[in-house]
């Protein structure tokens, strides 16, 4: 009796020793080395810390590791100055060693970015920037991104106003590239469908002097008017349009980005517009609650669409990580893994298109009080063509 | 177009102008009598803009916000001036470039520090929230006519202080010739920095009174200061009457060059400058 004691004692010395040496290899894997590469400051600030926050409550669902293995963060702050941007991101390729680079808001620094990432074969995730050719002529293996393109919500757009029985519209936008894929994918999908585009106006950026074209669009009388501007500028856009009284016989339609997070400054002038976007307010899906819900939890403020891109983000990593069980040194399986995820986001069931670009539900909003309402689907399933992609 | 809409756009370009004139007469007046050259005069226009947001939501009344954000501009004016401006005046226009830029990124920081990042809307005055319809889509906004009337009344005044009071006498005396008015016995420091604080005042009360018209944002200051030092150089540098002009022309050639040559319009305004300065390298006014 005592000998078998003894034995089983020995016995399980052993096996801890044989153990043990694997244990500490698991301990000593490591850690893999996130770059967050977004704005921190200026302009931009609030979508970078979102993007963030959102990011590390996807990997904190995690248990803080994926496939086993610890995550370290690395940050810089990218200004949202594009010319900086080949110098903050070698700092994080070439200083920190980083295995993936997360970033960021402003187009012009993300497509500095994807030429990096490019070159070097980093992996990034685009969290927010909208320019098309980072998944069009820029496309590549090690290039993802869980936002959106400029052209879906603006094609989304033209579609739905064909369905509200819309003949004529004018477009009015910024004159940069953002302004400009977003107006002319409203168009490709507007005129495809019978409608015409009386006038396509823009004005340059970032002037906000909207009087005359103001003038204009009630001279031509359209149907509709579809608008890109952002922040400030959309802030007085919007109620330049209803001060000029244009509101109550021409509706301006555009996209989400027109009446997202500048409810607030816009106030009355914005009740009742419609835009479309990937997200919005009151999507009655369970994930959506649970991750209002973790969110405000962990960071005390309610999460926005820059949130949910940022978690995503997180998501789709730790699916790509996961399936190769941490070993990120197998990079066609870990492609392959996020190029197939199917991931359950806030803004409904998410999928990659062939030059890893979301595929997921354009959503009509409709501004009521402080809230852009989801009422309905604009256009399901939307992927963007990916024009120039040769992957 | 019809003449309808011409006439309508002709508003259009003179409400713009006549803003553009209270922005960059403050401007013009630092530049011109002082020597000064402001770069942080577009912030002065933000301050103003955030005094009249923040005053408004605190007093529950733009009229109230207006009158006692003057009053802080006028104190922060006097403040700066003695502070640092009055140790600019012999020294170099690189260093007062330097001094000013450093200030412009100090009120950005301010700015975001103690009001965030956000974009807000000032609420347009019950009585002035009205719009006169103008065509069966088109309508025109009380208040825009509002803010040209303020202007009009504005520049006014600047033009009967300067040119009918002892002030203002003193005032151009200290512009054409610093010491001999010292050694006549005025106090000549007193002039400068009443100068500055009407130019910091001037600035902020059009900040203020746009604010309801065009929201409150972050970097609203530099957008307005390159436009200004075109008026101010195509005025003539220092002269109120040629801002006045200079405003009102940039006010006619954006408004129509947005409408008949869409595609240039960015540049129109700049074109006019340069066609202007190598007609009269002085702008169109003079300094007499």
């Amino acid at each position: 009796m005592r000998l078998h004691t003894s034995f089983r004692r020995i016995l399980g010395a052993a096996a801890a020793a044989l153990l043990l040496p694997a244990a500490a290899a698991r301990a000593d894997q490591p850690k893999i080395r996130v770059g967050l590469m977004l704005p921190y400051s200026g302009t931009y600030t609030s979508l970078g810390v979102n993007i963030t926050n959102g990011f590390k409550l996807a990997i904190a669902e995690h248990g803080g590791k994926l496939g086993g293995r610890a995550i370290e963060y690395f940050t810089v702050d990218d200004e949202s100055d594009p010319a900086k941007a080949p110098d903050n991101a070698n700092k994080l390729i070439k200083r920190d060693h980083v295995d993936v680079l997360v970033g960021t808001v402003h187009s012009g620094v993300a497509l500095a970015m994807a030429k990096m990432a490019k070159d070097t074969g980093t992996l990034l995730i685009v969290p927010n920037a909208g320019a098309g050719d980072i998944t069009g002529p820029l496309c590549a293996p090690n290039i993802f991104r869980t936002s959106f393109t400029m052209w879906q919500s603006g094609y989304a757009m033209g579609k739905e106003a064909l369905r509200e029985g819309k003949k004529t519209a004018v477009t009015f936008t910024w004159k940069y590239a953002a302004g400009e894929e977003s107006v002319d994918a409203f168009k490709e999908a507007f005129e495809a469908g019978g409608g015409k585009v009386l006038k396509m106006m823009a004005l340059p950026f970032p002037q906000v002097e909207f009087q005359s074209y103001l003038t204009e669009i009630a001279a031509l009388k359209p149907d509709m008017v579809y608008s890109f501007f952002s922040g400030g500028g959309a802030v007085k856009y919007v109620k330049d349009y209803a001060a000029a009284g244009l509101k109550a016989h021409i509706p301006l339609y555009g996209p989400g980005f027109l009446t997202d997070g500048t409810l607030e400054g816009q106030g009355e002038a914005a009740q009742g517009i419609l835009t479309t976007l990937h997200y919005g307010d009151g999507l009655d899906n369970p994930k959506d609650k649970a991750f209002r819900a973790a969110y405000l939890k962990a960071y005390g403020s309610e999460p926005d669409v820059f949130s949910v891109q940022g978690y995503d983000s997180g998501q789709l990593l730790a699916a790509g990580v996961e399936a190769v069980k941490g070993d990120i040194s197998k990079r066609k399986e870990l492609i392959a893994a996020m190029e197939h995820a199917k991931i359950d986001s806030p803004r409904g069931p998410m999928t990659l298109s062939r030059s890893h670009n979301p595929v997921n539900n354009i959503y009509l909003r409709k501004v009521v009080g402080k809230e852009n309402k989801v009422i309905g689907i604009a256009a399901p399933a939307l992927a963007d063509p990916g024009r120039g992609c040769k992957m | 177009m019809d003449f309808y809409s011409l006439l309508i756009q002709l508003l259009n370009a003179v409400q713009y102008g006549l803003l553009l004139f209270l922005v960059a007469s403050g401007l013009t007046l630092i530049f011109g009598i002082m020597g000064i050259i402001n770069l942080a005069h577009g912030s002065f226009y933000m301050i103003g803009a955030y005094l009249a947001f923040s005053l408004a939501s605190l007093t529950g009344s733009l009229l109230w916000a207006v009158l006692l954000g003057t009053v802080l501009s006028v104190a922060l004016g006097l403040f700066l001036e003695w502070a640092l401006f009055s140790r600019f005046y012999k020294r170099d226009h690189l260093e007062q470039v330097l001094l000013t830029y450093g200030l412009i990124l100090v009120f950005e920081e301010l700015r975001s520090l103690l009001l965030g990042n956000d974009v807000h809307g000032v609420a347009v005055p019950a009585a002035l929230s009205a719009s006169i319809p103008l065509t069966d889509t088109l309508s025109y906004p009380v208040y825009r006519l509002f803010m040209s009337g303020v202007c009009l009344v504005l520049a006014a005044g600047l033009y009967l202080v300067i040119q009918r009071t002892r002030v203002g006498m003193m005032i151009r005396a200290g512009a054409s010739n610093r010491e001999m008015v010292q050694s006549l016995g005025l106090n000549i420091n007193l002039v400068y920095r009443l100068v500055f604080a009407l130019g910091v005042a001037l600035a902020s009360l059009a900040g203020m009174i746009a604010a309801p018209a065009s929201s409150v944002y972050p970097g609203m200051g530099t957008q307005v200061l390159i436009i200004c030092f075109v008026v101010v150089v195509i005025g003539g540098i220092g002269s109120v009457w040629g801002a006045m002009l200079a405003a009102l022309l940039i006010g006619l050639v954006d408004t129509f060059g947005k409408v008949f040559l869409p595609s240039v319009s960015g540049l129109l305004v700049y074109l006019l400058m340069a066609v202007i300065l190598l007609w009269r390298p002085e702008g169109l006014v003079k300094r007499t």
